[in-house]
C-alpha cells in the first residue's frame, strides 16, 4: 500500500473510531476513498480499533460489497435475482461477460470495467437491471448495454490515470 | 400568473429508464422558450409501466403523460402540456387512472406527491400529525394505539407490532433503542426504496414515535449498500428534520430527544434476518444471534431494542394520526390494514400496488399487473422473496393475507410478487435458490452452509440424468434436512422455493442437454 494510502486509512479511522460500532463504517469510507480495502489496511485497522486482525480481516471478507483489489475505472454491477432473470437477465450476463471478455469479480486488462454481480437492485418492475458506477438501469437490452459501454469506453481513452 | 408546477420523478426505477433525462430536457425546453416553470422531483407514483411519468399541475389537480421521453419533450411543450394540453402521451387526471384509483393507499398515501426533501409539504400532506398526537400521550397509549391497530410486521415475519413495541417498553434501562431494517433484499420487492425515496420523512416520523413509544433516544436505519438513491434522500430528510426541530434533543419543544442515523450495508442478503442485522450495525460480521435473547430485550449493544421494517414503522404515523380503529378497518382475518405489494418480473404493468389485505392473486396479476410482459401465460409466481414458494397458475385465486397463503404452503413476506411466464425452467429456479443460499449464508449453521452447496450438486445430478429418481429423492430428505437444522430463515426456507418447485413442476427436473449454468 502505497504511503499516502495508509495515511488515508489512518486519518479515517482516526475521525469515526470513536462512533458506536465503527467498523463498517470506516471500511466504507476507505474503499470511498481508495476504491477498495487494501489488506495492508487491515493491521492499521485492528490496532486503531483494538480489535484482532482476524477480526477486521473476517468482517472485511464477510460482505461482497467490500474488495481487496482495486477496481476498473468503471464498476458494472449486473442483477442475478430472480425478476431479473424472469426478463432475460442470465442472457444479458452471458452477453456482458463476451462483450467484456471477462467473468464476474473480473477486471479488464486494460482496467477499464470490473464485472460484478448483485442480487438485487430494487429496481424489479424495470427488469433486466444494472449499475454503473452508481447510476442505476432498468430494461437492459444487450444492445443498450453495448451503449453504454461504449460511452464509457470512449469517454476513458488514453492514458491511464 | 404564476409559474407553473411540473412533477418528474428522482425515484430510482424512474431513473433508470430515464426521467432523469427527461427533467433536464423539461427544464431546457422552458428556458429556450422563455417559460418559466417550477420542477419538482418527487417519489415515483409507483406505475413503473407509465414511468417517465410527468405530471403538471393544472388548477388543483395533477394531469398526467407518459411514458415520456427525451424526444417528447418539444411535442409536449407544443401541445401547451403544461396547461394540461390534448397530447397523445396525456392520461388525464393521475388520480383517475383506474390503476390508481381502485388502491387503497395508506402508507403510500405521500409517495409520488410530496416533495421529499420538503418538511413543509410533508406538513401539507398531512405528515407529522401522527407525531403531535402521539407527543400529547403516554407512552402506554401509543403502544397500545399499535396494538390495537393489529399491525404486523411487514418485513415478513408478521410479528404484532404492538407486542414487541411492549415488551422494549417495559424493559427498565437507560438505554434503548429504536432500528429499521431497510435491508430490502428481496427479489421483486422495492416498496421500502419508493416509500425511502418518495416520502422518508414518513418513516423518520415512525421511528420518533416508536422512540416516544417506549423511551428509546436513539434511531438507526440500516439500510442496504445498494440503495444509493435511498441513502441520498434519507440524509436529505433527516437534516431537514433535524433542522425543523422535529429530530434532536427536544423534539416539536416537548423535552424529549430523538437522534436518528442511517447506517450503510455492505451487500449481505443475511443482514435482513434482525439479529444479524443487530451484528452488523456493531460492526462486526453479520452472522445470525441464538434467540433467546430477544432483540428487546437485548439488542443493540446488548440494550432492549425494536427492530421493525421500513413498512411497519411507515405504517405507523397513519395509525396515530388516524386511529387504529380507521386502520384495522382495512384487511381481513388476522391480518388488518394494508399492504403494498410490489409487481415485479415478467409482468406488462409492474410497479406498487396498495391494498387492503383479501386482495386476490389473480386480480394482482391480471388486474393490475395485465398479465406477462411477453404476453406469455403465466406459468408461476414467488412470492415472498428468494425464500418464498414457487405458486402454480391453479392457486392464483388465492388472497394476499398471511395466514391464506401459509395454508398452501406458500407465504406473503414482504410482499413481492415475480412473475415467469412458461419458458421458465423451474429445475433451474430450484437450483438458483440453493446457490443464492450458499452465496448468503452466513456460515453460522451446517445444514445452510453445506447443505446449499450439496443441494447445487444434486440439482446438477438430477437434470444431469445422473440417477435422476434417487437423487431427487436425496434432495427432498436435503431441504428436510436445512428446514429443521438452521437457525434463522436463510437456510430454514431456501427449501420453500425448492419444495414448491419439485412439487407443482415435477416434470422439469429431468435429465437434458446442456446442464445448468451458474448465476454468478
Amino acid at each position: 500500500m502505497p504511503p499516502n494510502e495508509s495515511d488515508t486509512v489512518r486519518r479515517l479511522v482516526e475521525d469515526m473510531k470513536d462512533r458506536p460500532g465503527p467498523l463498517i463504517e470506516i471500511l466504507h469510507s476507505v474503499q470511498a476513498a481508495l476504491g477498495y480495502v487494501p489488506p495492508d489496511a487491515v493491521p492499521i485497522l485492528a490496532e486503531a480499533l483494538n480489535l484482532s486482525r482476524a477480526e477486521v480481516h473476517g468482517v472485511v471478507t464477510f460482505y461482497h460489497f467490500f474488495r481487496d483489489t482495486p477496481p476498473g475505472r468503471h464498476t458494472v454491477s449486473l442483477c442475478r435475482a430472480e425478476a431479473c432473470q424472469s426478463m432475460g437477465a442470465d442472457e444479458l450476463a452471458e452477453h456482458a461477460k463476451g462483450r467484456l471478455g471477462v467473468d464476474f469479480h473480473e477486471t479488464t486488462k486494460d482496467g477499464t470495467f470490473s464485472l460484478e454481480p448483485v442480487f438485487c437492485l430494487g429496481n424489479c418492475a424495470c427488469s433486466p437491471a444494472a449499475m454503473i458506477d452508481g447510476r442505476l438501469y432498468g430494461r437492459l437490452t444487450p444492445d443498450r448495454f453495448d451503449a453504454l459501454i461504449t460511452e464509457r469506453q470512449s469517454k476513458t481513452s488514453g492514458p491511464k490515470q | 400568473m404564476s409559474a407553473a408546477t411540473v412533477y418528474v420523478p428522482r425515484d430510482a426505477s424512474a431513473l433508470s429508464i430515464g426521467a432523469g433525462e427527461v427533467a433536464t430536457a423539461i427544464a431546457k425546453e422552458s428556458s429556450a422558450r422563455g417559460i418559466e416553470l417550477k420542477l419538482v422531483r418527487n417519489g415515483s407514483r409507483g406505475a413503473f409501466w407509465l414511468e417517465p411519468l410527468v405530471e403538471v399541475v393544472v388548477q388543483t389537480q395533477r394531469i398526467a403523460y407518459g411514458p415520456v421521453t427525451v424526444a417528447d419533450v418539444p411535442s409536449l411543450f407544443a401541445a401547451d402540456f403544461l396547461n394540461g394540453g390534448a397530447h397523445p402521451l396525456c392520461l388525464g387526471p393521475t388520480d383517475a387512472i383506474p390503476w390508481f384509483a381502485t388502491q387503497q393507499r395508506l402508507t403510500f398515501a405521500r409517495v409520488g406527491i410530496v416533495d421529499p426533501a420538503s418538511v413543509a409539504d410533508y406538513v401539507a400532506h398531512g405528515g407529522y400529525q401522527g407525531l403531535r398526537r402521539a407527543l400529547s400521550m403516554a407512552p402506554e397509549a401509543i403502544v397500545q394505539g399499535v396494538l390495537d391497530s393489529g399491525l404486523r410486521g411487514r418485513g415478513g415475519a408478521a410479528f404484532p407490532t404492538g407486542i414487541k413495541w411492549k415488551t422494549v417498553l417495559e424493559q427498565k434501562t437507560q438505554q434503548k433503542y429504536i432500528t429499521c431494517n431497510a435491508d430490502e433484499g428481496d427479489s421483486g420487492t422495492f416498496s421500502d426504496r419508493m416509500l425511502m425515496e418518495g416520502d422518508p420523512l414518513c418513516l423518520v416520523e415512525g421511528m420518533t414515535i416508536a422512540g416516544l413509544a417506549v423511551g428509546a433516544t436513539q434511531g438507526y436505519i440500516y439500510l442496504r449498500a445498494e440503495y444509493p438513491h435511498a441513502y441520498r434522500a434519507l440524509n436529505t430528510a433527516i437534516a431537514a428534520a433535524y433542522q425543523a426541530r422535529y429530530l434532536g434533543s427536544d423534539v416539536l419543544g416537548s423535552g424529549k430527544r430523538f437522534d436518528l442515523e442511517v447506517r450503510l450495508g455492505a451487500g449481505a442478503y443475511v443482514c435482513g434476518e434482525e439479529t444479524s442485522m443487530l451484528e452488523s450495525l456493531e460492526g462486526k460480521r453479520g452472522e445470525v444471534r441464538v434467540r433467546p435473547p430477544l432483540p428487546a430485550i437485548k439488542g443493540l449493544f446488548g440494550q432492549p431494542t425494536i427492530v421493525n421494517n421500513v413498512m411497519t414503522f411507515a405504517s405507523v404515523p397513519i395509525i396515530l394520526h388516524q386511529g387504529a380503529e380507521f386502520y384495522k378497518n382495512f384487511g381481513m382475518g388476522r391480518s388488518r390494514g394494508t399492504l403494498p405489494l410490489q409487481l415485479a418480473g415478467n409482468i406488462k404493468r409492474g410497479g406498487l400496488v396498495e391494498r387492503a389485505f383479501g386482495v386476490s392473486l389473480r386480480e394482482l396479476l391480471y388486474d393490475y399487473g395485465g398479465g406477462s410482459a411477453t404476453g406469455r401465460p403465466i406459468r408461476a409466481v414467488q412470492v415472498g422473496g428468494p425464500l418464498g414458494a414457487y405458486i402454480p397458475a391453479s392457486q392464483f385465486d388465492v388472497l394476499i393475507d398471511y395466514e391464506a397463503l401459509t395454508n398452501i404452503g406458500a407465504l406473503l413476506g414482504h410482499g413481492g410478487i415475480v412473475v415467469f411466464d412458461d419458458t421458465v425452467d423451474m429445475a433451474r429456479m430450484a437450483r438458483y435458490a440453493m446457490e443464492f443460499c450458499a452465496v448468503e449464508s452466513c456460515g453460522k449453521c451446517t445444514p445452510c452452509r453445506i447443505g446449499s452447496t450439496r443441494g447445487v450438486e444434486v440439482i446438477d445430478r438430477i437434470v444431469g440424468g445422473v440417477e435422476s429418481e434417487r437423487n431427487l429423492q436425496l434432495l427432498e430428505s436435503l431441504c428436510e434436512t436445512m428446514l429443521q437444522g438452521s437457525l434463522c430463515g436463510l437456510g430454514g426456507m431456501t427449501p420453500f422455493p425448492v419444495q414448491s418447485a419439485i412439487k407443482y413442476f415435477r416434470e422439469d427436473f429431468r435429465a437434458r442437454t446442456p446442464p445448468l449454468k451458474q448465476a454468478g
